[in-house]
């Protein structure tokens, strides 16, 4: 065990390295290409030895390969961002068709267009019903440690779904924290070597995967064979979580909790941003408010049991996303709402933000704000529509830069 | 070099491997290759499929392939094979499986995938050397989907999207010299009507290592319009009228393996052919079938 300080991105290619990964086909995209960097650079200096890496020409190639190699019984690890997993797309659904574990971590940077660099979720939200299972980070130490529990629960007999780390880009990719990288030892005895069993391509075992079905009844079938074993994955987790504590002594709950036990009012959200949160929730509390946070780190399979546990008896909820589905709002907040809608107990009220797009940063202002009208809602039981956040400092820049594009333009056919 | 396997007819595997009673159509060309090219391969291979009218082979829970099979997608299935095949190399190399558990890893996709979705993937394949057999059915069209015309469908041809009185007016890809630039190990054209050149070139593509791509041309009764019972014979008359050169790739050299002579008329490959009926009825479209006799007569001199 040593303790050092790593990006988020260092920190999942050390997941990958302790994992003993057999095998990483991979693509270049900001932010990630530093993951598929480390990597390559440990099998050229030899202080990884048994790992292939291969670049591939599209991230759409570079799933299905991860798929194929998984199918043939080796541990797989790729990495990718944002377009890259949507030009992917077709692939992620497919691959967690056949049912073959391995491990994806995903930066999550906003989608085009405009093309940014910066972080959102909408690209990982994007894989949402794709069947492959999300753990959600919010630390550089919960890149590593999620990436080796991401395997176990990928290789669980009762799981056999390939999984998504996922981190934001720059608040965690490029953020620099202190890192305990556990001992090879330990992380045997918590991961052992992946044991295929029938997940295999070989001579005299002939394998039809991922064939054809014809009418609905068999694709159901499938389907819904896919669904429940994404569901086993949480009791599948729980068990996990508590290896990995017993071992490691860091335990990770499937949804994380901050003060939540007499709090009132809960801010709910996932990724980098709820460390800001719990500063939030640190000042509210100084002033004497009753607020929490309830941040879920798997997102699929969605662990809605124990998320009713801890919102029962809340008297309001501001869900802040960090996507924006164009025309309904929040993603975060419809899932929250179907968890919850008619259940004893259950808030008042959700109230929905729309935050942190594109990288825009979430000021403490602005979630002492985001408590008090979600306060206000729970009082007087009117829910307002969802909130995009933003400040007339910023909407002044927008209209500034829009001043000097409509000068540059006059300028030039003048 | 050692003797050839495959002298005469009589040297070809008697014994079939691909089962009877798929969902493929009555005098399928592309059945038809795929026959004889996998009583050669044998059962240790395993199929990496692109979406096409094949994918329709393995439908659950039944399959012809008495080896192993995966389904990809329409523009990956190289890199499907990528995996699969470097998975393979790793176990082998960690003793984790034995190297007589080993498979061949053969691609069947279609001139739709080939030639245009899944070329990147392919020509990416190609150049990281990966050790494969890959073999693309051309019927010249988007079969599976009823026939719409690809970059493999020939200058002229009606299909479901060129009804026009002149048919298509693009030309026909040449995907075999696009793989040749690619300096791959292998790659030949062959078709299942010549069984005997197809037999030699799969035997001269299994002693090399590397990437070894095949193209067949596979008539195709109902986008191209006319009997089942012809599909062999209009094999046949696409290699005598030399509409179809079959060729191979290796060492740097493109090779003939067979001249047509004396070299037929390409108006017999394309009055069987319903997909050219326009060009001889209600007349004949003189000037477009002079077009198409010269392109292969040129082709023919350039390279005679």
């Amino acid at each position: 065990m040593k303790r050092m300080l790593l990006t988020g991105n260092a920190a999942a290619a050390w997941g990958a390295r302790l994992a003993n990964v057999d095998y990483v086909p991979a693509f270049p995209i900001t932010p990630q290409t530093e993951i598929i960097e480390s990597i390559s650079n440990w099998i050229d200096s030899g202080e990884i030895a048994g790992c292939r890496m291969v670049t591939m020409e599209s991230e759409h190639s570079m799933i299905t390969a991860a798929g194929g190699a998984a199918a043939a019984g080796v541990r797989v690890f790729t990495a990718t961002s944002s377009q890259g997993l949507l030009y992917g797309m077709e692939m992620i659904y497919t691959v967690a068709g056949w049912r073959v574990p391995f491990v994806l971590v995903n930066v999550s940077r906003g989608l085009a267009t405009p093309i940014t660099l910066e972080p959102d979720h909408n690209d990982i939200l994007a894989a949402r019903d794709s069947g492959f299972l999300q753990i959600h980070c919010s630390t550089c130490q919960e890149v590593l440690d999620s990436t080796l529990m991401a395997y176990r629960l990928a290789e669980d007999e009762r799981v056999r779904l390939p999984v998504i780390v996922n981190m934001d880009g720059f608040y965690l990719s490029f953020t620099r924290e202190p890192v305990v990288i556990p001992d090879p030892e330990s992380v045997n005895r918590f991961l052992p070597p992946f044991e295929p069993e029938n997940i295999r391509f070989l001579s005299g075992q002939p394998v039809s995967e991922a064939v054809a079905v014809l009418g609905g009844s068999p694709y159901s079938y499938f389907r819904y064979e896919t669904h429940l074993a994404a569901m086993n994955a949480i009791p599948v987790y729980e068990e996990i979580s508590k290896a990995f504590a017993d071992i490691f002594g860091r335990a990770y709950e499937a949804v994380e909790t901050y003060s939540t036990e007499d709090a009132e009012i809960v801010f709910f959200m996932i990724g980098s941003f709820a460390t800001k949160a719990r500063e939030a929730v640190d000042r509210l509390r100084d002033a004497g408010k009753r607020v929490g946070l309830v941040q879920p780190r798997l997102l699929r399979p969605f662990p809605e049991d124990a998320i009713r546990r801890v919102l029962t008896g809340k008297k309001g909820v501001a869900v802040i996303d960090q996507n924006l589905s164009v025309g309904k709002g929040g993603v975060l907040h419809a899932e929250l709402a179907s968890a919850l809608y008619g259940r004893h107990g259950a808030p008042r009220v959700l109230v929905s933000f729309i935050a942190g797009l594109g990288g825009r940063d979430i000021s403490p202002e602005e979630f002492y704000e985001m408590a008090s009208v979600t306060g206000k809602a729970a009082e007087d039981g009117k829910i307002p529509p969802p909130r995009l956040l933003y400040t007339a400092a910023e909407l002044k820049e927008v209209r500034k830069l829009q001043a000097v594009a409509h000068v540059e333009r006059k300028g030039r056919s003048s | 070099m050692s003797d050839p396997v495959f002298k005469t007819m009589k040297d070809l595997p008697s014994v079939h491997l691909l089962g009877a009673g798929t969902s493929m159509c009555a005098g399928c060309g592309g059945l038809e290759i795929l026959h004889e090219i996998y009583d050669i391969m044998g059962e240790k291979t395993v199929v990496v499929n692109a979406a096409g009218c094949m994918t329709l082979l393995a439908n659950y829970p039944f399959t012809p392939f008495s080896g192993s099979w995966l389904y990809t997608s329409m523009a990956s299935a190289p890199a499907g094979a990528q995996g699969v095949r470097d998975a393979m190399d790793i176990l082998i190399e960690k003793k984790r499986i034995k190297p007589e558990e080993n498979l061949d890893v053969m691609i069947l996709t279609g001139d739709g995938a080939a030639y245009g979705m899944g070329l990147s993937a392919t020509s990416s394949a190609i150049e990281r050397g990966l050790d494969f057999l890959y073999l693309c059915y051309d019927n010249e069209g988007y079969g599976n989907t009823g026939q719409q015309y690809s970059e493999a469908t020939p200058h002229a041809a009606r299909t479901a999207t060129s009804r026009g009185p002149r048919g298509f007016l693009g030309y026909k890809k040449d995907l075999f010299d696009i793989w040749a630039a690619h300096r791959p190990a292998y790659a030949a054209t062959v078709i299942a009507a010549e069984p005997l050149d197809l037999a030699r070139k799969i035997e001269k593509a299994r002693s090399i290592k590397g990437p070894r791509l095949l193209i067949s041309l596979s008539p195709c009764p109902i986008g191209w319009g006319y009997d089942p019972k012809y599909s062999i014979e209009i094999g046949k008359l696409a290699v005598k009228t030399g509409i179809w050169p079959l060729k191979e790739y290796a060492d740097g050299k493109v090779v003939h393996t067979h001249f047509p002579h004396p070299r037929l008329s390409v108006e017999e490959y394309l009055r069987k052919q319903g997909r050219f009926a326009h060009l001889f009825r209600p007349e004949r479209n003189e000037a477009l079938l002079k077009e198409i006799q010269a392109m292969i007569d040129a082709y023919w001199e350039r390279v005679g």
